[in-house]
């Protein structure tokens, strides 16, 4: 088998889903430059939610896409009026604040829906069950599959989508209008408010499909899954450059497959879980690299820090 | 200036006696908990020094209790077989902390403050995942038999008698740890008012005008940062010897967020506040005890569980602080004027609040 090409694939797949929460991050902090911490508990939440559906339906006897579709059109909305409630809760009567306020505020999130979910979900890690025969496809020496196959598209079709909403409706433009200048934007009638709200919106949204596909690819889900996830999200948008949406992209994919590739050639790949120990420490050690190198990131804008 | 004094030795009568007190009404485990409630003091003094006075944001704090605690743990233990001084060990530990955060902080503290506040949440894990590990930490399983802390010939280990009155080990460690708290107020105390201090909250308040003032902020906040890790380190050095047991399960994400919380419920920046918040975190946990205990022989059943509810408790604390007072809840007078510029003005000319 041609570990290498292996490697990639597994790379790919997994910088996929990285890139999916990344583009959440990065969103966020284009527009309100936010580190919103909570970002990882809201893919946390949609994957948590999407077991609980899957669970019921296969309980049923029902198999196959289907369910896991099911369970992804109910953790969008479940994640979308999360999102919107922690923007509206923690993070809107702060932007006026000092620096430190809504950072505080969004590590109480985080920690806060970590331990609600422990509350509704319990502690244990939860079992996706099989409801996907999951054939498996090779090419040249490596196997990839349908699992992988799916991510890989959907990963794709939704940062399409996303990419064609900001670059090319009005909603996207009032959106890059209100990051580069929320104020004159403002004056330009765009409802900034309204602007920042639907940004968490479509984060959270994406986050949902992340969380559902994280879960359904690594068969666990568990209240702390998010931590890991959404630091490592965090480091493939700085990778990109924070703020850029190509960037978070292109940093997800990078991250993924540096990942994957260091792992196998570490000689200590393990399976299963999301957190093999070896690449834990490879994303957080990408992750100073980048800050002391480049820290605009690969695609993001050099500039100084508005006033 | 007599009525001062007289405070003064009201306050010292009050904390000699508190053991004893505390241990004549509500039993001997409570005196453990005194003394976990001051290394929490001395942590979130060394937090605020971060947090309070240079507005830095450090979410993996707990980090550096870590390193403290286990630098003192291998080399004073049977481990791997030394057992060296603690006159040594606390300043290695203080050292070596601060080393660990000025090579953390190098690299972020230039850029803006939310980088610094991810790269320490992750710093904070990955030494964790270090610890569970690494073979020379003992894994997931950590290292016991720890030797108690001995100053002289003086052990604070064992029961000694003193002038009749019989003295156990948790009472030696009250008194040293309130020695060492003051030791750490007195430091920050001057501190808060020195050029330096006076650099901090500049840079707190506005880091561009400081910037403009001509003040190295880089190195500022560099030293902010390495010198709450040192008291970091300081605290985890005696919390090994305490404790005579450490495992990475004591240095979790949880407990940054605790000490964070302590720091912001009482009064970022104001030595009291924070030292209050530390105190009334530390023993709350407990204190919410009985209310299991009454559940369960009330309705036979323990519905909710504050032992589980308590970082819920933290992490709802934090948004709420930080929305509704976020100059905590005893805070210093500069701090409030920081956040409330409006009070000072006529209520005509204020706008609506924040």
């Amino acid at each position: 088998m041609d570990i290498f090409l292996q490697q990639v694939i597994n790379g790919l797949v997994q910088g996929s889903l990285y890139a999916l929460v990344a583009l959440g991050y990065t969103m966020v902090y284009g527009i309100i430059e936010l580190v919103n911490f909570a970002h990882g508990e809201v893919v946390m939440v949609g994957a948590m939610v999407g077991l609980s559906v899957i669970e019921r339906l296969a309980a049923r006897g029902d198999t196959g896409w289907g369910v896991i579709a099911i369970g992804v059109l109910v953790a969008i909305p479940s994640c979308m009026a999360l999102g919107l409630g922690i923007e509206r809760v923690a993070y809107r009567p702060l932007r006026k604040a000092p620096r430190l306020a809504p950072l505080i505020s969004a590590i109480g999130v985080s920690i806060a829906l970590q331990q609600l979910a422990a509350l509704i979900w319990g502690r244990n890690y939860l079992h996706y069950p099989d409801v996907l025969s999951n054939p498996q496809f090779h090419i040249g020496g490596a196997v990839i599959t349908q699992v992988q196959l799916v991510i890989l598209a959907t990963t794709g079709i939704l940062m399409l989508l996303t990419w064609l909403i900001v670059q090319k409706t009005a909603l996207g433009r009032a959106m890059r209008a209100s990051a580069q200048n929320p104020s004159v934007a403002g004056l330009m009638g765009v409802n900034v408010d309204r602007i920042i709200a639907l940004t968490f919106l479509m984060g959270s949204g994406l986050a949902a499909v992340a969380g559902v596909l994280v879960g359904t690819y690594y068969g666990v889900g568990n209240h702390t899954m998010g931590f890991m996830l959404g630091l490592k999200a965090f480091t493939a948008a700085v990778l990109g450059g924070i703020g850029s949406l190509n960037g978070a992209m292109l940093g997800g994919l990078l991250l993924g497959v540096i990942e994957n590739l260091g792992a196998g050639y570490l000689g200590s790949v393990t399976n299963g879980t999301i957190g093999s120990n070896y690449s834990d420490v490879l994303a957080f050690i990408m992750l100073i690299a980048v800050l002391v190198f480049r820290p605009s990131g690969l695609m993001g804008e050099r500039g100084s820090e508005k006033v | 200036m007599n009525k001062r004094i007289l405070i003064w030795l009201l306050c010292l009568a009050v904390v000699l006696a508190l053991p004893f007190g505390t241990d004549a009404l509500l039993g001997r485990s409570w005196v453990r908990l005194l003394d976990f409630a001051l290394l929490y003091a001395m942590l979130a003094l060394g937090l605020n020094i971060v947090v309070g006075y240079a507005g830095l944001l450090d979410l993996g704090y707990v980090a550096f209790y870590a390193v403290g605690a286990y630098l003192y743990a291998m080399l004073a233990s049977p481990h791997i077989g030394m057992h060296w001084p603690l006159w040594a060990l606390l300043p290695m530990g203080a050292l070596l902390a601060a080393s660990f955060g000025a090579v953390l902080g190098a690299p972020t503290l230039g850029l803006r403050g939310d980088y610094l506040a991810i790269v320490t949440m992750g710093f904070g894990e990955i030494i964790r995942l270090f610890l569970r590990n690494l073979n020379i930490t003992n894994g997931p399983a950590g290292i016991d038999l720890i030797d108690p802390i001995q100053i002289g010939g003086f052990s604070f280990g064992s029961s000694h008698s003193l002038l009749g009155w019989d003295l156990p080990s948790i009472y030696s460690y009250y008194f040293l740890f309130v020695v060492l708290t003051a030791l750490i107020v007195l430091v920050s105390y001057r501190l808060s008012d020195s050029r330096i201090g006076r650099a901090w909250a500049a840079i707190r308040e506005d880091e561009i005008a400081a910037k403009s003032m001509g003040l190295n902020t880089r190195y500022l906040k560099l030293m902010a940062f390495a010198m709450g890790a040192a008291f970091g380190g300081i605290s985890g050095v005696l919390f090994a010897g305490f404790q005579g047991f450490i495992s990475p399960e004591s240095f979790t994400m949880g407990e940054s967020v605790m000490i964070l919380c302590m720091v912001v419920l009482g009064g970022m920046g104001h030595l009291s506040g924070v030292i209050m918040g530390a105190i009334l975190l530390a023993i709350l946990p407990e204190a919410f005890r009985p209310l299991s205990q009454f559940q369960q022989i009330t309705f036979g059943h323990v519905w909710l569980d504050p032992a589980n509810l308590r970082m819920l408790m933290f992490a709802l604390a934090l948004i709420m602080v930080m929305i509704l007072r976020p100059e905590g809840l005893w805070p210093s007078p500069v701090r409030r004027r920081e956040l409330h510029p409006n009070d000072a003005m006529p209520a005509s000319a204020q706008k609506e609040g924040p």
